[in-house]
């Protein structure tokens, strides 16, 4: 090989290299670029907090309004985790461990309240069992003239368990199944009998399913706009909204600082939780203990699995059908459903899940692929969106806007971004998982074939990870089509969606036109949750 | 590598024994047990018993349920008809339904993937089923265990941080501290790599026997079987098909099935007159076990092992067939030889002495202890 040769190698090579670092550097750059304008809703918190007179700020804080909504809230918080750990827990038992019959179509009624959005829930609700709704109407002849209100403490507690206890439902179940039943015939030879066998053995092994489970649902009461709201519950969302709609900006924003950490506080523990089931506590295998035969107590079993879906599905959709069946023969009145709401909720829903797409995978890449801490903090700070309840996003957008971009105030642009900031968690998700899967030497096989970095990645990786990017797409854009509280605040004034239409017929009072959006909603979940359901699989 | 007969293998174990009480004591006794699962037989007709100390190996190809009688025995499976004695307690009958739950029997059970708790460490895991004594009790037991399984400095540690060797000494300890009347062992070493497998192979026989427990182990693995064995019990379609100790089993195995499962069997028919006219020559019937008087002027099959038999290169017409095979084992070759006469047996040869295929060859019967035989089929 001749001198000029090896040169023209070593320089190619040196190319090559140079390339090679240049790229995740400008990756980088951009990625983090996205990360802080992900962070603006949270700075804008700590901003307006920051800018208050000390005085001001600690009246606020100590305020009897910000105390009982802070008790208010515990205690919702509290009672939904704790009644969901009540039902979702030997829900999941009976359906994986036991000789119920029909365990198939239990597992999936159970699951299945996960696709009412909980507003809707609280609206049936409302509808059976509020003052002149179905129960009262059907009591009056018999001269009961009052039953107990719905609205308030209980009745939220009600809704928001009944259609939140599928996610501790879920988690049970799945760390159930990949539970390796010779653990407990180990236990038995042991012997120590079924019951002890499950105290010592299972329980200690499924509990970071439960914790996981209890902790999305303690996330998910804590942020929950609507439920509250129609229950006329004062907890941190509903008055966060409240002193928005009164212009007391200073309030609000004290108060969304408050529910940031009690969000931010969930989520550290979650975090642990997390980190603990990665550890030593893993016992997977594919037996199952034998079955645990119920005898005497079947009937019971299948009268509560019953009871559970009645509440949660059979009450609701009733209730839609029986508004769907009256509005047929009511004439028109007031607000008109249309074809213009759903084409606004998909045309927005659409932008979303485009958005969040190119947004995620160049996070989910880096995630995946980079090395060390720093380059998997944009997938860190991309999960801001699953912490920040959507009240507080859709207040602080609307504040940055007039503050820093004014001529985007009303503009569809900063309704699209607040669905991203708190949708994109769920693009970056499926995308990563998808990635993670793509083996690196692919890349390698293809560079030593002569492609750059560039094309090697659009030949490769992009045809491999196209089916999570699409996942997280259809996800983006069926949860965007029923989110509430970003878009009750931040569209434009008489842009009216779907779910805009719902709420503004909940205040009219006219609960019949709401039927036909309210199902087509129960039925964008359920197409989600299959999305979900899949890639899980 | 000369195969060694197993009967002088097992001498070769230094094992400390503890003393058993009564040696002659039956601590398990299975009668007609059957099991079906609908219409499948999984079990039939299975009868066994166990001597008070023993170690018994049930072995057999895949789904010829051994590992079912051992779940049985354990009482994670009831039995559709028989009846399972422990220590002189029916634990389950078919005839009347009887069924003790496994946790109502003194049987401890090691299973194949071990099935450590996770979530305690070694120390607790061992502790597990000692619930009956107190906290000091438990902690001399634990420890006497612990010396006995050899892993003193591990206690504290979790079961995802030991090897595969530690985590089955673990799982021993684990079923051995309450002291159980009778241990079953499910493929005991299949989650183990080969060089480990032998290893622990040993150490395993050598704690059941400081133990002085009576065990029942379950593989499809002969070696495994004939080495760790007092008694080898071979299965196969549900029953027993036979039950000896290993060099018994080996050396004279009743059926062809249980022939051809020990060892890389070759039968070469013979037909017997005052001698045995076989492909390789004619020979004296002494060299038989058993006698042959029976079988004047009929047709036999004798067993012969690869380590029976020598091939020599020849040429036509001295030879007897030709090479149409080679196995490197590394120490040895075994070559496949098919005779004139249509039979085809396996010569087994040190590793330096090399044939090619097609080499024709004298075979010679050259060994020094009778020969099994069955009528030819």
């Amino acid at each position: 090989m001749g001198a000029r040769d090896r040169l023209d190698r070593l320089r190619e090579r040196a190319n090559i290299a140079n390339r090679d670092a240049d790229e995740p550097t400008a990756l980088a750059a951009v990625v983090l670029a996205i990360s802080l304008l992900l962070l603006s809703p949270i700075a804008w918190v700590l901003l307006e907090a920051s800018e208050m007179p000390t005085g001001r700020l600690v009246e606020l804080v100590l305020s009897e309004t910000t105390t009982t909504v802070t008790v208010n809230t515990l205690l919702l918080v509290a009672a939904v985790t704790v009644l969901s750990i009540l039902i979702g827990v030997p829900l999941a038992l009976l359906t994986v461990q036991t000789d119920l019959p029909f365990k198939r179509f239990w597992t999936v009624t159970a699951a299945l309240p996960l696709v009412v959005p909980s507003y809707i829930g609280a609206f049936a609700f409302v509808s059976a069992f509020g003052p002149r709704g179905e129960l009262a109407d059907l009591l009056a002849p018999l001269g009961i003239q009052s039953i107990p209100t719905i609205y308030g403490l209980h009745g939220t507690i009600l809704v928001l368990t009944l259609f939140t206890y599928p996610y501790v439902f879920l988690t049970t179940r799945a760390s159930l199944i990949s539970f390796d039943g010779t653990v407990v015939e180990a236990a038995r030879s042991l012997n120590a009998s079924r019951w002890d066998a499950f105290k010592r053995v299972t329980l200690p092994q499924i509990l970071p399913g439960i914790a996981a489970g209890a902790l999305l649902v303690a996330l998910y009461a804590l942020s929950d706009f609507g439920t509250p709201a129609i229950m006329r519950y004062d907890v941190f969302t509903r008055m966060i909204f409240v002193e928005e709609q009164a212009r007391n900006l200073d309030a609000a924003a004290v108060l969304s600082l408050l529910l940031l950490v009690l969000a931010m506080a969930i989520l550290a523990v979650e975090s642990r939780v997390g980190a603990g089931r990665d550890g030593a506590y893993v016992s997977s295998g594919d037996r199952r203990p034998g079955e645990i035969q119920l005898g005497y107590w079947k009937l019971p079993a299948m009268g509560f699995c019953a009871l559970i879906a009645t509440l949660c599905l059979a009450l609701p959709i009733g209730i839609l059908g029986l508004w769907l069946v009256r509005s047929a023969d009511a004439t028109q009145a007031g607000f008109v459903f249309g074809a213009q709401h759903v084409i606004n909720s998909v045309t927005l829903a659409a932008a979303a899940a485009g958005l969040c797409v190119v947004v995620a995978l160049p996070i989910a890449y880096l995630s995946a692929r980079g090395d060390g801490t720093l380059s998997s903090l944009p997938e860190r700070v991309s999960y801001v969106g699953y912490a920040v309840p959507g009240v507080v996003i859709g207040l602080s957008l609307i504040y940055l806007a007039l503050r820093f971009v004014p001529f985007l105030y009303q503009s569809l642009f900063v309704l699209v971004f607040a669905y991203v900031v708190r949708f994109l968690p769920q693009a970056v998700g499926t995308t990563e998982s998808s990635v993670l899967q793509v083996d690196p030497s692919y890349i390698e096989a293809a560079r030593s074939l002569g492609y750059g970095p560039i094309t090697a990645f659009r030949k490769v990786v992009l045809p491999l990870v196209a089916p999570g990017i699409a996942a997280g797409a259809a996800l983006v854009f069926l949860t965007t089509m029923k989110e509430l509280p970003a878009t009750l605040l931040l569209r434009p004034v008489g842009f009216e969606t779907i779910v805009t239409y719902i709420w503004l017929v909940r205040g009219a009072a006219y609960q019949g036109q709401a039927a036909i959006p309210a199902l087509i909603l129960v039925g964008v979940s359920g197409l989600s949750m299959l999305i979900i359901l899949r890639q899980e699989s | 590598m000369a195969k060694q007969k197993p009967s002088q293998r097992i001498s070769e174990f230094e094992t400390i024994e503890t003393a058993v009480d009564d040696p002659e004591e039956t601590v398990l006794s299975i009668d007609g047990v059957s099991k079906e699962y609908g219409r499948e037989k999984a079990v039939e007709k299975l009868s066994l018993s166990v001597k008070d100390g023993e170690l018994l190996t049930l072995l057999g190809p895949s789904g010829c349920g051994k590992t079912t009688t051992l779940r049985m025995i354990a009482g994670l499976e009831a039995p559709s008809a028989g009846s399972i004695t422990i220590a002189g307690e029916t634990v389950a009958d078919g005839e009347n339904g009887a069924f003790n739950k496994p946790e109502e029997r003194d049987v401890g059970i090691v299973f194949q993937d071990y099935a450590l708790f996770p979530h305690l460490n070694v120390a607790e895991n061992i502790a597990f089923g000692l619930d009956e004594l107190d906290d000091d009790e438990t902690d001399a037991r634990v420890a006497e265990l612990l010396e006995l399984v050899d892993l003193q400095a591990h206690d504290e540690k979790m079961p995802s941080q030991l090897s595969g060797g530690q985590q089955q000494r673990v799982a021993l300890a684990r079923s051995l501290a309450p002291e159980p009347d009778l241990l079953l062992l499910d493929e005991p070493f299949s989650n183990l790599d080969v060089r480990l497998r032998v290893e622990m192979r040993e150490e395993v026989r050598r704690i059941l026997k400081r133990a002085g427990v009576t065990a029942i182990s379950v593989t499809h693995d002969q070696e495994e079987a004939l080495s760790i064995s007092d008694r080898v019990a071979i299965m196969n379609d549900g029953a027993i098909a036979q039950v000896g100790n290993p060099g018994e089993v080996f050396e004279n195995p009743e059926s062809r099935f249980v022939a051809s499962f020990l060892g890389q069997a070759s039968f070469l028919s013979a037909r017997v007159t005052n001698r045995l006219e076989t492909g390789l020559g004619s020979f004296d019937p002494e060299l038989l076990n058993g006698p042959i008087e029976a079988y004047d002027g009929a047709m036999i099959d004798v067993l012969v092992r690869p380590d029976d038999l020598q091939a020599m290169p020849s040429t036509e017409p001295k030879a007897d067939g030709y090479v149409v095979h080679r196995q490197y084992n590394g120490p040895n070759f075994i070559y496949r030889v098919e005779l004139h006469s249509g039979d085809v047996v396996h010569c087994m040869h040190n590793h330096v002495e090399t044939f090619e295929a097609g080499q024709p060859v004298e075979v010679d019967l050259a060994a020094d202890h009778e020969l099994a035989w069955y009528p030819a089929e």
